[in-house]
């Protein structure tokens, strides 16, 4: 059984100062931007991972881009580390503190800057929901393309601290290619621009460079994201299958020959079912894997991408093919993909794997996962971005019963390693947090790791931002 | 998410239905972004994910509640858009409605909290005795600015500035009796009279008592029934509350005993929520869980009951309605299609304001405890009807009527006073539309 995965020891020097700490926090920060009691403390222990908890030493909720600055040119000043927090719904544990962190809230800093459609952008501040976007720019007929299925409670700022994807970024590309600019806060307080409203900046690539940075090159304050035009039309269309392994050779295949649909995703049996009872989308009951294929554009663009796909889907033995009648239909098809993960609680705990394969590996990978987790005793449920190789297993288990959850993680770092051995990655869009952290090794060599540090420290030579996560505790440089 | 409740601390039933619904919470956060109080205040303390957690805390560790929590639980407004967001199906009302209580038992409130607390409970669900209070604030009403500096009178001040600027006289539609069907009779019910409703807008359930007559319903305002207990059970009150719910009980058990009832008709979503609930507030009680679940059962908002009614779908009139789709209606009792659907019927341009999820700040007694929260999420709430440029707002919750009144100039409306005067009925005295 895996051991637990370690936090940085807490640093005394921090944890005896507290009391001087949140007085200090208190000058820089207006009325009601500062939590430390104890009790207000709690509920910021954890984010979305729920299976680990550390309660911080205080909870920073600035206003503005200086109050950020003034935290930070604080914390830097004496060494304290520093966790940034968006909605706080991250999967790897971004988010989750340690005892002798302020956390950084962005969740004050929600207003939309500035619309601008001449060049196709809006500026947003770093607290804005990802569908906060969306909906100020719909009714001109715009959206924001990348669509994490938390997107109505996520916010940009996390969305560019772990370089979100989501089921429609297949067509229109992940957070990084719809970045254009950020105002962000180095550690010790300086702010920096990246970036503007044009395509390119001149330089090195610093905004690809801090785009899935896990909050540990700075904090984003505001962001400037490109908006695109709504397509004419849109359809989402359900293939189900009878197997698994029908439905991932579908996927290749529809990949491989050269069609680019706006989002395939797949849900296995369990997932169907918990989605269903969530949001009565009309999903098929009779299969065993279900494919929700998009397309979009006129309709005569829809009609023949989907003729094109409908005939290797027959190839693959599709059993149901169901085409959404209304848009309101289409919506609860969404409705129901997106909430996934959430309707899972209905039925179990569960931890969400995020490995990312080549689409060829994709029903093999699929089908070892099956076994894994049988070997394991435990029930999963395949609910991910397919046309994207993102697989997302989400292992169920009761998170009351430590035996099980110990069982819950080793399963889980058996599947990210073996995406990292069929060719893939440890992770697709969730960022490496603290849930993947220690399986950094089966991905990287430490050369490799030791370069990636030293770009990291570039940024933050104290290793106090977010610091517990993304590079193994071993082999870090001596601070 | 993980709980560690002992064995005795489950043995409290109170405590195993928390647990069990706290089980089901994923900590996934979708909640947090349909909260009006997260959304105006921006911290996760004031959000239903941060209370869950407060919740947890306090009561796996058994303790009684202080300062903290008490301040985030009082912030929330029980509007229960969480419950509507939330994708595991976290039972957020029984929830918090369990923290209320614990609340009560365990915390002393400042003397000026428990003091106006206790005015409110004395009063509003008292018909009489609230008439005689807004009688009492016009005198009042000059000093609200003044009373409003004062911190101790702060809250009085609120009251006043929410007081109307008439007060009716006793409603003849609260008279106990049955008005019989003036069409071919198809059906009987029994109408709830309310307590703060009558008092402040008798003309709701004077037009309900028209239409469901004129459309062939027998109406029966039994004896003996008072407020739905709503208000306390919000305060944590419990005993009262579940006295509130008992005496109901029993006063439509008889309804359905005497006469059969086809249901409990409620023309206020914040009482619907709770009458809706009673089999659960009482269903530890043996000597009424069966009625009042029996009773839960029977309840129906009037739009809910007009739905099943075939109503026929009139000529379009030139007069657009924005439709305010209060908490309890939309969230509470999860009832969005049958209001619109009976305007549209009724040949009314139904419009729906932007972030229609979000409260509109009344909440019960919250515009009165937490006056500046509801003043903002007013403003918020008035902006989006008003950008809709409708000739009347049409709700189904007196509170928000009252709340959105005192914000904009456009006539606010019950549902039912619009469907009476579409269907036959007088047209309402706040409608001026020249057609």
């Amino acid at each position: 059984m895996p051991d637990k995965i370690a936090f940085l020891p807490p640093k005394k020097s921090v944890l005896d100062r507290r009391d001087i700490i949140v007085s200090d926090l208190a000058d820089l920060l207006p009325k009601g931007c500062l939590v430390s009691e104890p009790r207000g403390l709690v509920p910021f222990e954890t984010d979305a991972f729920i299976a680990y908890r550390n309660v911080p030493l205080a909870v920073a909720l600035p206003e503005t881009t200086a109050q950020v600055a003034a935290v930070l040119k604080y914390c830097s000043g004496y060494g304290i580390p520093v966790v940034p927090r968006g909605a706080g719904t991250s999967l790897s544990g971004g988010a989750i503190p340690q005892a002798d962190a302020v956390v950084i809230g962005l969740s004050k800093l929600s207003r939309i800057l500035d619309v601008d459609y001449a060049n196709r952008t809006a500026t947003v501040q770093a607290g804005v929901t990802n569908l906060n976007i969306s909906e100020a720019v719909s009714a001109d007929g715009y959206f924001y393309a990348p669509d994490p299925s938390s997107q109505l409670a996520c916010t940009i700022g996390g969305n560019i601290g772990m370089n979100s994807g989501g089921a429609h970024c297949l067509k229109y590309g992940v957070t990084t290619n719809n970045l254009l600019g950020v105002k962000m806060v180095l550690f010790d307080g300086t702010i920096i621009d990246l970036g503007s409203k044009a395509l390119d900046a001149p330089g090195l690539d610093l905004l690809g460079l801090v785009c899935g940075s896990e909050g540990q090159l700075g904090i984003v304050t505001e962001a400037t994201v490109r908006l695109i035009a709504k397509p004419e039309g849109a359809r989402p269309v359900l293939f189900g299958f009878q197997s698994s392994e029908a439905a991932g050779a579908c996927v290749a295949e529809i990949i491989g020959s050269g069609i680019i649909p706006v989002a395939i995703e797949f849900m296995d049996r369990p997932a169907i079912e918990i989605c269903e009872a969530f949001a009565h989308a009309g999903y098929p009951m009779d299969v065993e894997a279900l494919l929700i294929v998009e397309v979009e554009g006129s309709e005569a663009e829809m009609d023949a991408m989907l003729a094109g796909i409908i005939a290797i889907a027959r190839r693959h033995g599709v059993s149901t093919i169901k085409e959404s009648q209304s848009a309101t239909e289409a919506a609860l098809i969404w409705k129901g993909r997106k909430s996934a993960f959430g309707a899972t609680g209905r039925i179990a705990d569960y931890i969400c794997m995020d490995g990312t394969v080549p689409l060829s590996q994709l029903p093999y990978v699929l089908k070892k996962t099956g076994e894994i987790v049988a070997r394991l005793g435990l029930r999963v449920a395949n609910v991910f971005h397919a046309g994207d190789g993102n697989m997302h297993p989400l292992i169920l288990y009761n998170i009351n019963d430590p035996e099980d959850a110990a069982r819950a993680e080793e399963a889980g770092n058996e599947i990210l390693k073996l995406c990292v051995d069929a060719g893939g990655c440890l992770t697709g869009e969730h960022g490496v947090g603290i849930e993947k952290r220690d399986l950094m090794l089966h991905q990287f060599a430490p050369v490799d790791l030791d370069q990636q540090m030293a770009v990291r420290a570039a940024f933050d030579p104290q290793w106090i931002m977010n610091p517990s996560k993304v590079f193994p505790l071993e082999g870090r440089p001596a601070a | 998410m993980q709980t560690t409740f002992t064995a005795a601390q489950l043995a409290d039933p109170h405590v195993a239905e928390s647990e069990a619904i706290l089980r089901k919470c994923v900590h996934c956060g979708f909640c947090t972004a349909t909260c009006p109080t997260y959304v105006t205040l921006g911290n996760e303390l004031d959000s239903p994910r941060g209370r869950i957690y407060l919740i947890k805390d306090m009561l796996e560790n058994g303790r009684a509640a202080d300062e903290e929590v008490v301040t985030h639980i009082d912030r929330c407004l029980s509007c229960l858009a969480c419950t509507t967001t939330c994708p595991s199906g976290v039972d957020y009302m029984h929830l918090i409605d369990h923290a209320r209580i614990h609340i009560e038992q365990t915390y002393r409130r400042p003397l000026k909290d428990r003091f106006v607390r206790a005015v409110l409970a004395a009063v509003l669900p008292y018909p009489s005795r609230f008439r005689l209070a807004l009688r009492a604030a016009r005198l009042g009403r000059p000093f609200a600015g003044m009373m409003k500096r004062v911190p101790l009178l702060k809250t009085f001040g609120v009251m006043l500035d929410l007081a109307p600027d008439t007060v009716a006289p006793a409603s003849d539609s609260t008279r106990p009796g049955n008005r019989p069907a003036q069409t071919a009779r198809r059906g009987r019910v029994a109408l709830l009279s309310g307590c703060a409703q009558p008092v402040l807008k008798p003309g709701i359930n004077e037009a309900t008592i028209r239409l469901l007559t004129r459309l062939g319903i027998d109406v029966e305002v039994p004896a003996g029934e008072g407020c739905c207990g709503a208000l306390v059970h919000h305060m944590g009150r419990e005993e009262e509350a579940l006295a509130a719910a008992r005496r109901n009980v029993d006063v439509w058990t008889k309804a359905i005993t005497d006469g059969g009832l086809d249901a409990i008709i409620i023309t206020a979503s914040g009482c619907g929520t709770t009458i809706k609930d009673y089999g659960h507030m009482l269903r530890l009680d043996p000597g009424y869980a069966e009625k009042a679940a029996r009773v839960s059962a029977l309840a129906k908002d009037v739009t809910e009951y007009l739905s099943t009614l075939d109503l026929p779908r009139l000529e379009p009139k030139r007069v657009t309605v924005a439709y305010h789709s209060a908490c309890s209606m939309q969230h509470g009792q999860k009832i969005t299609v049958a209001p619109k659907a009976l305007l549209k019927a009724a040949g009314f341009t139904v419009r729906d304001p932007a972030e229609g999820h979000l409260c509109c700040g009344s909440a019960g007694t919250y515009n009165i405890l937490q006056p500046e929260i509801s003043a903002t999420l007013k403003a918020r709430k008035v902006k989006n009807i008003e950008a809709t440029r409708p000739d009347i707002i049409a709700t189904g919750n007196i509170g928000c009527i009252t709340q959105i009144a005192t914000g904009t100039a456009i006539p606010i409306l019950h549902t039912v006073e619009l469907l009476d005067w579409a269907y036959g009925g007088e047209k309402p005295a706040e409608i001026d539309i020249a057609n």
